[in-house]
């Protein structure tokens, strides 16, 4: 199954990721590749079964409407590669 | 030949038998722990299991190492990604906060393939791991930097977490036993999310007694992970046994294409040890779910990762790279963050989701998983447990399929079906093919570890493995 150059750069738009000339070529070549493998799925009859999301059958887990300490500001904007007071900071949208 | 290093022979001693060393008051746990250290510094620099390593314990209890997908309040969780190379969590994942509790000291943040995507953690950001047992070969992946370290007596067992096999896999290739239990024993509050329908966390241990110890300790509900469930008390196996036992050999997990000789012959050997101490042993067809369990990962788990992985836009936590406008920040943080095969995963994920395709991919998906689900709970009726090889090699040579996303794929051909199946699965050495560790997977019905602990125990018994690598003895 082979994809274009364009859907390359397209699925890397939709994924945020900048890509490079040889990184477009590289990807359009591999991920052509795997998606030909993994089209088999499409191989099956599977009109009447139900899809599996998940492995258990858990409902909803129900929890009390309880405060609880949450993070501190300080520990929140630990890791934060800018800030602004009690903002995060990032160059304009 | 063995080093002698601090107090004890950290290539011999079990966690357990640590543990009564440091109860009896015949070991201090200071020196317990300084025994890992100088293992650590003697043979990590040609193995390289660690990415971070902790200097000094805290807790008194027996030490642990954690793959670098588990955060640890306080110290440095990398995930194998360039994306968090500073990052240092302000709070502990569940599973660690559990060690914690009981002054388990950690000793370190094992390396991983990048977000735990790969089979030979080649795809560390930090360098690959070697394999204690060959330098020139892989530990299997992602997680094999616990498996190296527990392998080479550089932690008495170590946490690592199970997508496809990535607690499985490495534990194959490095002689331990890994378990990756059943979805929803374990807490997942806190650990790197790659797809979260399939990650588990799980212990690698040098024997199957430590793993059910671990395991104990790690599982059970969670009021921070709403998938997470009441779990049955957990049974130190003491079987040496197996009347009663019907195991299956399903036959396309047995004669998958590609498996090596002397990988088929010693898990051949094992199961006829099974007959030998009282299972019954018929074979089994699970066509459907080897067939196509692949193709369905491929596309369920790339699928989660890709929305999983869009938290990393440079703005909270993690890098930023520099650009006019929002905009482009995000995509050169995600552009110099991700290496190679995380950007292949995601590109693949937002593919097989975005619009016109959604239903032909992940839609098909889906439904397979239910008839791998089905193919196996059909199986469970006759049967207690699946037995099979967990990989159809042994460890192979490092660069041998870095080129070839595909080809790394296959290796997870053996231990995929299981997992998109909810089942707890553990492997465990079963011999050795041209001197390296062959890996048995002892698959069951969910919750059902206990048994699986059990008929694993009697087999190591009888096996009589000796886990430590040659070159180290």
């Amino acid at each position: 199954m082979e994809i274009t150059r364009d859907e390359v750069l397209r699925v890397a738009r939709l994924a945020r990721l900048e890509l490079d000339d040889a990184e477009v070529t590289r990807f359009q070549e591999q991920l052509s590749a795997i998606l030909d493998a993994v089209s088999k799925v499409s191989e099956l009859d599977l009109s009447s079964l139900p899809a599996t999301s998940h492995p258990l059958e858990i409902g909803n887990a129900w929890a009390e409407d309880e405060i609880r300490p949450s993070l501190s500001l300080e520990e929140a904007f630990a890791n934060a590669p800018d800030r602004d007071g009690d903002y995060f900071r990032t160059p304009p949208a | 030949m063995p080093v002698s290093l601090g107090g004890v022979d950290t290539l011999r001693l079990s966690a357990e038998e640590a543990s009564a060393l440091l109860e009896r008051g015949e070991l201090a746990p200071g020196e317990l722990f300084a025994s890992y250290r100088a293992a650590i510094e003697e043979r990590d620099p040609e193995l390289h299991a660690f990415v971070t390593r902790v200097e000094e314990p805290v807790g008194e209890g027996v030490p642990i190492a954690f793959k670098d997908i588990i955060s640890t309040r306080g110290i440095r969780t990398t995930a194998g990604s360039r994306m968090l190379e500073n990052y240092v969590p302000v709070f502990d994942a569940t599973v660690a906060a559990r060690c914690r509790a009981l002054g388990m000291p950690v000793l370190g943040k094992t390396n991983t393939d990048e977000f735990a995507m790969g089979s030979s953690t080649e795809n560390s950001a930090y360098g690959p791991t070697r394999n204690p047992w060959d330098l020139t070969r892989v530990p299997g992946g992602s997680g094999g930097g616990s498996a190296a370290a527990v392998a080479a007596g550089l932690a008495p067992w170590a946490l690592g977490s199970d997508t496809g096999g990535s607690v499985k896999l490495p534990s194959a290739f490095c002689g331990n036993v890994g378990l990756r239990p059943t979805y929803g024993t374990v807490s997942r509050y806190g650990i790197i999310a790659f797809a979260s329908s399939l990650d588990q966390v799980g212990p690698v241990t040098r024997n199957v007694r430590d793993n059910a110890l671990l395991y104990r300790i790690i599982s059970g509900l969670d009021a921070d992970d709403s998938t997470t469930v009441e779990v049955p008390a957990v049974e130190l196996p003491t079987a040496d046994e197996l009347r009663g036992v019907r195991i299956g050999v399903p036959r396309q997990l047995n004669e998958v294409a590609g498996i090596e000789a002397g990988v088929r012959d010693a898990v051949r050997a094992a199961i006829e040890l099974a007959g030998r101490l009282g299972a019954e042993i018929d074979s089994c067809e699970l066509p459907l779910s080897v067939d196509y369990g692949l193709a369905c990962y491929y596309l369920i788990a790339p699928a989660e990762a890709s929305a999983n992985l869009a938290r990393y836009d440079g703005v909270r936590y993690g890098l930023r790279s520099g650009g006019a406008d929002f905009e482009e920040m995000i995509m050169r943080t995600r552009r110099d963050g991700f290496g190679d095969e995380v950007k292949r995963r995601i590109m693949l994920g937002t593919y097989a989701l975005s619009a016109g395709y959604y239903d032909a991919f992940y839609g098909s998906a889906q439904k397979v998983r239910t008839v791998i689900k089905r193919e196996h709970d059909a199986l469970f009726e006759r049967f207690d447990v699946l037995v099979s090889p967990t990989c159809a090699t042994t460890a192979f040579p490092l660069g041998a399929k870095a080129q070839d996303p595909l080809a790394m794929y296959l290796t997870d051909v053996l231990t995929i079906p299981s997992n998109m199946a909810g089942l707890p699965g553990l492997s465990m050495p079963c011999g050795l093919a041209d001197g390296l560790p062959v890996g048995l997977q002892l698959v069951g019905r969910q919750f059902s570890e206990n048994t699986l602990f059990r008929i694993a125990h009697a087999l190591e018994q009888a096996l009589g493995f000796d886990p430590v690598p040659e070159r180290l003895r």
